[in-house]
């Protein structure tokens, strides 16, 4: 595999953009609140088995950058290993200078994962970091749900709510604690379609009140280039390509500026798939000849 | 609990039962020998009731269920928690248990009334031993079947072990517990009425084979129906706990 190389490329290609990504970043000018993640030569094997081979990746402080990558290409241990769930086989992650923490990062996953025994504002509470003052740990759920608009909803049991609302009260249990590090895991992506795009936006809404770092692990180019500063695509358990989305919120969606970017990405996802099938079915033409 | 129409509706066939019961009887149909008419029982009941004899065999019979039921459900409860949680202690006690379990309990009889003889010990044993058995089942599933991505949640949340146990796995196994919970009340009271019924000098199981001994045909059917109603009473009081307990769930959230 040429990830390498094709690492060397992308950034080649797009210099000029990955120059200016770095002013994107600071522009925000809250990076006082948010964490950098610095990975250096990070390696992960699941028994023999290789998912994340040399990663290195600098994400400074208050940047939203989304992996992307298809199923299985390691991007989700990629979340999984900067948050201190899985140990790296090799090299090395810091978060904001120091080893990862769970209690320093907040993570969303892909299902709400919500406590059916528990009320809502109850399930707000697991996130908040001291529970040890009930008063306070309720006063700060009550204000995240207020924030993700569920203000009302802080009595009702998660069955009583709806996909979308779910989700919701997830982010508001990630947030409820003020994390610098903001790991999202496809949390959209079970979402309809029209609940998506209205997560996206409160999404990018709290990001930039709070300034916090945000990792989005998806297999949604579009949702990614809503959402980030930059996109960085995993092939193979290697950086393969990172593109500065430096382009002004909130983004329109179907601008030819998206679609271009877009355009980039997909023909890296899937120009070597495409390389690969001709060739075979070229083979099998040959074959049939001979 | 509200007594609408439709709660009424579960009370139509047992009265009706009763009802024919007591025609057939007065008609002359049934020989009291054979089936005693429902007065006949009910007029049993007071009698024994009046002297004093019924409250304590029923006491006797509840203390036995009851202090059985919790040692056997404790121990079933303890050992189903460490074996869903530990592996270790899953791979020392469960093949053990597993070939124990197999073994109806009942048939240990003979050997409990060489051991302990026929006084309280023996029935409080037995009826230990049969109610463990599903509270452990039951417990142990439950905690084996715990949502591990909640768990995955709880630990990438900051949960300690002491934390994760009460908000999410013990919650988690609850309505599996309860499962074991009534199915094990079942089980309680058969031990005891046979172990009652086999060796005993007190309590329901013993009033019945003494009453059968004089020919005490209204006795012994009285008895059988208070054992219907105790199981009845234990039965509604685990569904109250359920209840109260799982309000959350989807299927009870009845309101």
């Amino acid at each position: 595999m040429t990830a390498r190389s094709l690492t060397a490329h992308g950034l080649a290609a797009f210099s000029p953009v990955a120059q200016r990504q770095s002013g994107g970043a600071t522009r925000l000018g809250q990076g006082g609140t948010g964490a950098t993640v610095t990975l250096r030569g990070l390696s992960k094997s699941f028994g023999v088995k290789p998912v994340l081979r040399n990663v290195d990746l600098h994400i400074p402080a208050g940047q939203f950058v989304a992996v992307v990558g298809k199923s299985g290409c390691g991007k989700s241990t990629l979340l999984r290993t900067i948050l201190g769930l899985e140990t790296p086989t090799a090299g090395d992650v810091r978060v904001a200078d120091a080893a990862p923490n769970v209690q320093a990062a907040r993570i969303m996953f892909q299902e709400p994962r919500l406590l059916p025994w528990a009320r809502v504002i109850d399930n707000v509470v697991v996130g908040v970091r001291d529970r040890s003052n009930q008063k306070a740990a309720r006063a700060a759920a009550q204000s995240a749900l207020d924030e993700v608009g569920l203000g009302d909803r802080g009595g009702d049991w998660p069955s009583a709510l709806s996909g979308g609302q779910k989700q919701r009260v997830a982010l508001a249990r990630a947030l409820v604690s003020h994390p610098r590090l903001l790991a999202l895991d496809e949390p959209l992506g079970a979402l309809d379609a029209l609940t998506r795009i209205e997560m996206q936006g409160l999404v990018e809404r709290i990001w930039q009140e709070q300034g916090f770092t945000a990792v989005l692990v998806t297999h949604d180019v579009s949702e990614a280039l809503a959402l980030a500063d930059r996109v960085v695509l995993i092939e193979d358990g290697a950086i393969a390509l990172d593109l500065a989305v430096d382009l002004p919120r909130p983004r329109r969606r179907g601008s030819p500026e998206l679609a271009r970017l877009e355009g980039i990405i997909l023909d890296q996802l899937f120009k070597t798939g495409d390389r690969v099938a001709a060739e075979a079915s070229g083979d099998a033409l040959q074959e049939a000849y001979a | 609990m509200r007594f609408d129409s439709k709660n009424l509706l579960a009370f139509v066939i047992p009265v009706g039962l009763i009802l024919v019961w007591q025609a057939l009887s007065s008609l002359g149909q049934l020989a009291p020998e054979v089936l005693p008419a429902p007065t006949a029982v009910v007029a049993a009941g007071w009698r024994l009731a009046l002297s004093g004899e019924l409250w304590a065999n029923i006491g006797v019979s509840a203390w036995r269920a009851g202090v059985g039921f919790l040692i056997g459900g404790g121990i079933g409860f303890a050992l189903g928690l460490a074996n869903g949680l530990s592996k270790l202690s899953e791979r020392l006690t469960d093949p053990t248990i597993q070939m124990v379990r197999t073994i109806p309990h009942l048939a240990m009889i003979p050997l409990v009334i060489l051991w302990f003889g026929i006084d309280e010990t023996a029935k409080v044993f037995l009826v230990a031993l049969g109610v463990s058995f599903p509270i452990y089942l039951n417990t142990l599933h439950g905690v084996r079947t715990v949502d591990a991505q909640l768990v995955e949640m709880g630990r990438a949340y900051g949960m300690g072990n002491r934390e994760l146990f009460f908000r999410v796995v013990l919650p988690g196994a609850l309505p599996s517990i309860f499962v074991g919970l009534r199915y094990a009340l079942g089980i309680m009271w058969l031990t005891l009425i046979v172990a009652e019924t086999i060796s005993a000098s007190s309590g329901l199981g013993y009033m019945a084979m003494n009453a059968r001994e004089f020919m005490l045909v209204d006795v012994v059917v009285l008895s059988i129906l208070i054992y219907a109603l105790l199981g009845k009473l234990a039965d509604s009081i685990a569904r109250w706990l359920e209840r109260a307990t799982l309000s959350w769930h989807p299927a009870y959230l009845a309101h």
